[in-house]
């Protein structure tokens, strides 16, 4: 019986990703995603957080990237190298760093391209689901995405996301440049969303707090290399998380963001 | 002047051509921000193939122009797949040049195959003049007005409201989040390229229907040229009413200097000096996106 509940839909096994042909980014990279829960996949800038989603997405074939050893699987196939249209056809959706809505098109126009491989019929019940979600892009839904917010740019990306009814949710830094109140807003619908429609979420994150909260599972990267793993309350809990991660000396109180970065970098140089 | 009214209702019919024209310039520049230079030459192509159809081989002129539909739109597909899918990735001005390249290709092609003379369609609508103005008009003129609103009426509601449509608008904007949207990129493109071929096609044909054609037929991507920056580059609104407005300025410039100052040929001249005025006053073209800036 515990078996059926951890069920690995997605599984990274010893990913190696080349970009044009020589920089070397992921490094023996291995991860899993429980089906139905939230993985939390933290590091600093750099780390190789976005080219681990793309290796899944299939978007590296479009950035000169490219798998050279390990696997990607998904629903125990190997999906590595597959065009990413065929990738979001079997459930898998990304949503993008730096929310890439499409400027010149309308709020629905976005959700439109979002459906693009589902079913017409299925088009009006999730169009109503996204406004349930996020009743702000209803009242916007003919103005151009471009002329809207940071915060209600991210939404009509997690937006077109639902339109695409994945199975497999892939989130980049949805938190990138919103204020506190909103990454609570944003990160409540996140997870509602997964408890709703038994979806899967791997949710990449520099904000590790707000990310832990909401996970079950994290893996934390450094250099193209996962460095530690575990439970997401044990993250939040474990003294080193504590001080590179959510900022936090081990008594508890805020270091100064130079000590902290001093520590990463002497941290980065031993391992 | 004398013959104002003449030289503007020509001026639409010959812009009613190079609306079409246009608006091929316009599809392939909105789904791959490409400016295809080579867009005149389809253009001649379809009414050199539509010309083979119906006078060397004898058929009817409606199955000809099918066949010659059919043939632009394999034709489009063969050039993207061989000249430009193999660039998707490189920078844009290696595909611009390689349209450039094709252009000469095609014309060099259509020269061996038929010469350099001027080639004839046989009389495709009945020999009617409608009366315009006090003006007779003959009928093609006004089909050719007629078919140019009809496709362009087509497009705009589909680049307005079907998936394909909007999702080559998203392509356009950003190819890689279009990506992940689960488009395909490279079907998009071959579309994009099979409408600029019916477009053209149906502007070459149009041309062999109201005058002669000859292989400078190719030119015509050049002149439209003012037409496209005018309307915006990817503006079909504004592709259309450029189209419509170089071929008037051009027949009245040309009627004006002929009458006033005994010059032959300056309409292609009045419309490259428009070109040259709209691009320092607004590089956007009238109709055009600029980005959008958010503060
Ligand atoms: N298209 C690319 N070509 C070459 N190098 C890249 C490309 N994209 C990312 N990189 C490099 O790969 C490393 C990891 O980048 P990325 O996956 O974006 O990290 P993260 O998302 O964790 O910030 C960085 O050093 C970055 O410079
Ligand atoms: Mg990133």
């Amino acid at each position: 019986m515990n078996a059926a509940q951890q069920e690995k839909i997605l599984r990274v096994e010893n990913l190696e990703v080349v970009y044009n042909d020589v920089v070397l980014v992921l490094k023996g990279l291995s991860l899993a995603a429980e089906k139905g829960k939230i993985t939390a996949l933290l590091g600093a800038n750099g780390a190789g957080k976005s080219t681990t989603l793309k290796a899944i997405s299939g978007l590296l074939e479009g950035e000169d990237g490219e798998v050279t050893e390990g696997a990607v699987v998904y629903k125990d196939k190997a999906i590595h190298n597959t065009p990413p249209d065929k990738i979001v056809r079997s459930g898998i959706f990304q949503v993008m760093e730096g929310r890439r809505v499409f400027e010149d098109l309308t709020v629905e126009e976005n959700l439109k391209c979002g459906a693009y491989t589902r079913p017409r019929s299925e088009y009006a019940g999730n169009l109503d689901k996204v406004y349930g979600y996020f009743p702000r892009l209803k009242e916007r839904r003919k103005q151009l995405a471009g002329y809207m917010s940071g915060g209600e740019q991210q939404m009509l990306a997690i937006g077109r996301a639902i339109m695409a009814s994945p199975k497999l949710l892939l989130l980049d830094e949805p938190s990138l440049g919103l204020a506190p109140l909103l990454v609570e807003e944003i990160f409540g619908i996140i997870k509602r969303f997964n408890e709703q429609e038994a979806v899967t979420i791997l949710l990449v994150e520099q904000n590790a707090r707000a990310a832990l909260t909401i996970a079950s599972q994290g893996y934390i990267m450094e250099n193209g290399r996962i460095v530690l793993d575990g439970a997401a309350e044990e993250l939040l809990g474990n003294p080193d998380v504590q001080e590179f991660y959510l900022g936090l000396s081990h008594g508890g109180e805020r270091r100064s963001y130079r000590d902290v970065k001093h520590y990463r970098r002497r941290k980065r140089w031993l391992g | 002047m004398e013959h104002l009214l003449e030289h503007i209702i020509i001026g639409l019919a010959l812009g009613s051509v190079y609306s079409l024209v246009a608006l091929g310039f316009v599809i392939i520049y909105k789904a791959t921000k490409v400016v295809n230079f080579a867009q005149g030459e389809l253009v001649m192509v379809g009414a050199y193939i539509c010309f083979a159809f119906t006078v060397q081989a004898g058929l009817p002129f409606v199955a000809s122009f099918l066949l010659t539909l059919i043939f632009s739109v394999i034709l489009a597909l063969a050039i993207e797949r061989l000249a430009l899918r193999p660039l998707i990735g490189e920078p844009i001005i290696s595909v611009i040049m390689v349209t450039i390249g094709m252009s000469a290709v095609l014309k060099t092609l259509v020269q061996l195959f038929w010469g350099t003379t001027k080639k004839n369609f046989p009389e495709v609508l009945p020999d009617v003049t409608v009366k315009i103005g006090g003006l007779p008009l003959e009928i093609e003129y006004i089909a050719a007005f007629i078919l140019a609103l009809l496709l362009f009426v087509i497009f705009s509601l589909f680049f307005k409201y079907s998936r394909k449509g909007v999702a080559m608008r998203a392509t356009a904007f950003d190819q890689l989040a279009a990506a992940s949207m689960g488009i395909g990129i490279k079907n998009i493109f071959a579309m994009s390229w099979c409408i600029a071929a019916i477009v053209s096609c149906f502007g070459g044909v149009i041309v062999g229907v109201i005058q002669d054609i000859n292989t400078d037929l190719g030119h015509v991507g050049l002149l439209v040229f003012p037409a496209v920056i005018l309307g915006g580059l990817d503006s079909l609104l504004g592709a259309a009413l450029g189209g419509l407005f170089i071929g008037v300025l051009q027949k009245v410039c040309e009627g004006a200097a002929h009458e006033y100052l005994g010059l032959g040929g300056f309409g292609n001249v009045a419309s490259f000096l428009f070109l040259v005025v709209i691009l320092m006053i607004k590089p956007y073209g009238l109709f055009g996106t600029e980005e959008i800036e958010r503060v």
